[in-house]
């Protein structure tokens, strides 16, 4: 595949890739610090290119709707937000899910609660992986720690939907999203065609021919009975995403004593600490889920029983860290460290922060 | 030149709403004083006085009236 | 049965369309949302685009409508159809992408998205069933409720002081400038059914020619909400829902009739 050198800001690598990666429709809305994903959709004009739809909706809640309807009738649909608006979308979530239609929401995370910061956060973390809206449900959640990983994960994200029929969220936050980087970007894939949207979307309501019954996408079901056979269903799919789909990395861990667990941009940071841990003398090391849900269990828990502790490391006020916890079982002590409200934590204060809470523990 | 209609009315379907009989101009219809499967008093065609103008069946919210008309 | 001997296919006046399935319907006896499904259905079948529809249920009495529709569906979030039907139209430019609404879903909680819908002129149909009261629920009052009505949650009947002025949310629509045909029909006897179906069609044929939004409301009846037999049920809302919500075409080809 032909590869092409390019400089771009992660929102605008999300919309390069939606381009790219045979995206039939984006539906959004404005709101920092993601507003470049739709600004570069416009300015490319894909509509006459590639022929994908770009909408600005009128609100979140019409965007993720948008997206029902795209998703629901076989298409590839994306949306984009940060935080406040991810909120509005939570209703949308929840019926994508309970309707198991393929789609794509990114949220370039922001501090909050409420309206909050528009700086960088990670405080959206159990929104993302807990299921933020209602029932029981999961999706698939990335999290990209470089432009690199926005673009590259459009392409995973439609992968996944396609291959479980369920939403993807792409996690990232308020740094990566504004952050330009080097970014490699491949060929255009095609869009699907009609035929291709039948033959790999059986289900969708898109107009039934002749020789086949109508399509019905929906999340209501009045029979309890078939309800709760629909939620084994669901879940049956989320235990083979934890079998098959977990992603990780993981940096300087071969003799380490002591593991960083951090995501996206805070993973960034922690590498730094690393080095700086390193050159005092420090064996730490990183282990960074690359996947939020499902959740690098079993790395978690292999590696709780080989170092003296874990550090979990999140612009949130401690979310990721539960799942640390539960994944480690005890088996050494796990603590939080975090800035929130839109800071950024240093490399030395992430350091400090393990030795003053893991080491002297 | 006379016209002669018939109406079939699948009566299990019919919930005897009774709009059909309002609708009909020659008062054909009424409802039975038997009731179906599911206990509705169902519709159906008491005199032969049918023009298969299909009033009723426009009129009728689950499409159980089919109607038949001839030329005589 | 007095003629058994016409009951033929050459005679045949009248018979359930095939874009209806099979499935009884739930609504209560004498519901107009039944005889407004039986049009539409009838609608697709005589313009022969039945592979090309697409329906978008609603939240309300009419969200399983997709049962019954023998047409690709989808089952939408309360008040979000025109949302989803604006993507399925833009992504298929050639399909018949309508919504079946009531008052509930598209003039109170969808509010937003209806009129957005309306105004970007999404080249979809709408049909709003308007019966003053949400019936699913249990009879509780709706943007367009009346003055003076009982429902379960304006048990008093419906005040301005406490719940406002009934929404005439069609004529206002009519304003915008995306809206391409605008009507209020009705289908609580033969000859409104029949103009109702016309102005059904009138709506997919616009959509064919891509002309923008076509709106067709239903005022019906809720006898069950409104604690009436249906044949009561319509008379009173000849009486007093038709004074409200009067009936007629509101646009036409893109021009407010006078």
């Amino acid at each position: 595949m032909a590869k092409e050198l390019k400089l771009m800001k992660g929102n605008e690598a999300i919309a390069e890739a939606a381009i790219r990666s045979g995206c039939d429709g984006y539906f959004g809305y404005p709101i920092t610090p993601q507003s470049e994903v739709m600004e570069h959709l416009m300015v490319e004009k894909p509509w006459e290119t590639t022929g994908m739809v770009v909408l600005q909706a009128e609100s979140e809640t019409s965007s993720i709707n948008m997206v029902y309807g795209g998703a629901g009738a076989g298409k590839k649909v994306m949306t984009s937000s940060s935080s406040p608006g991810i909120s509005l979308m939570q209703e949308g979530l929840t019926y994508l899910a309970g309707a198991e239609l393929p789609s794509l929401v990114v949220n370039v995370v922001r501090g909050g609660p409420g309206l909050g910061t528009i700086q960088p956060s990670q405080a959206d973390y159990f929104q993302a992986v807990k299921g933020g809206g209602h029932g029981d449900y999961q999706m698939y959640v990335l999290a990209p720690a470089s432009v690199q990983e926005m673009y590259d994960f459009v392409f995973k994200g439609w992968e996944i939907a396609f291959k479980y029929r369920n939403p993807v969220m792409i996690l990232s936050d308020g740094a990566i999203g504004q952050v330009m980087e080097k970014l490699y970007v491949g060929d255009y894939v095609p869009r699907w065609t009609e035929e291709e949207v039948r033959k790999f979307a059986p289900w969708a309501s898109m107009g039934k021919p002749a020789d086949r019954d109508h399509n019905i996408i929906t999340s209501l079901e009045l029979d309890s009975a078939k309800q709760e056979k629909h939620n084994h269903k669901l879940q049956a799919k989320y235990r083979e995403m934890e079998e098959k789909e977990v992603l990780f990395e993981t940096i300087n861990c071969e003799d380490a004593e002591y593991i960083f667990v951090a995501y996206g941009s805070s993973a960034r940071i922690a590498q730094k600490a690393i080095q700086l841990g390193r050159e005092k003398g420090i064996k730490v090391g990183l282990l960074r889920p690359i996947t939020l849900f499902p959740f690098p269990k079993k790395q978690v828990a292999e590696f709780s029983k080989k170092v003296k502790g874990m550090l979990a490391v999140e612009m949130s006020a401690g979310q990721m860290v539960e799942d640390v916890r539960l994944a480690a079982e005890f088996r050494c002590p796990v603590e939080h460290f975090g800035r929130y409200g839109g800071i950024i934590p240093t490399p030395h204060e992430v350091l400090e922060a393990l030795e003053e809470k893991i080491i002297k523990g | 030149m006379a016209i002669k209609g018939e109406v079939v009315i699948d009566k299990e379907r019919c919930k005897g709403c009774g709009v059909c009989v309002v609708a009909c101009p020659n008062k054909v219809l009424a409802l039975a004083k038997n009731v179906n499967g599911k206990g509705y008093n169902y519709s159906e065609a008491i005199i032969d006085n049918c023009i298969g103008c299909a009033s009723c069946a426009m009129v009728c919210p689950d499409g159980v009236i089919t109607v038949y008309k001839v030329k005589l | 049965m007095f003629n058994p001997d016409i009951i033929k296919p050459e005679n045949l006046v009248y018979k359930r369309t095939d874009v209806l399935t099979q499935a009884v319907m739930h609504y209560c006896p004498g519901c107009g949302h039944g005889t407004t499904h039986r049009i539409i259905a009838e609608v697709i079948e005589e313009m022969g685009i039945q592979d090309k529809a697409i329906c978008v249920a609603p939240v309300g009495c009419s969200v399983l409508a997709y049962n019954y529709f023998n047409v690709d569906s989808l089952g939408a979030a309360h008040g979000r159809a025109p949302a989803i039907a604006t993507a399925i139209q833009r992504l298929y430019p050639d399909r018949y992408t309508f919504t079946y609404q009531g008052d509930g879903d598209l003039a109170a909680i969808g509010t937003a998205e209806t009129i957005h819908a309306c105004n970007r002129g999404e080249n979809i149909v709408i049909v709003f069933i308007n019966n003053g009261i949400y019936g699913m629920t249990g009879g509780q009052m709706a943007p367009t409720t009346l003055i003076g009505m009982k429902t379960a949650t304006s048990p008093y009947g419906r005040t301005v002081e406490l719940n406002g002025y009934p929404l005439q949310i069609t004529e206002l629509l009519a304003e915008l400038p995306g809206t391409y045909y605008v009507t209020r029909q009705s289908v609580q006897t033969a000859a409104a059914v029949r103009k109702t179906k016309k102005a059904i069609r009138q709506a997919f044929e616009n959509q064919k020619n891509k002309k923008g939004t076509s709106f067709v409301e239903v005022v019906s009846n809720c006898n069950s909400g409104w604690k009436m037999t249906p044949v009561q049920a319509n008379k009173w809302m000849e009486e007093n829902m038709f004074v409200k919500y009067p009936i007629g075409d509101i646009k036409v080809d893109g021009q407010k009739v006078k």
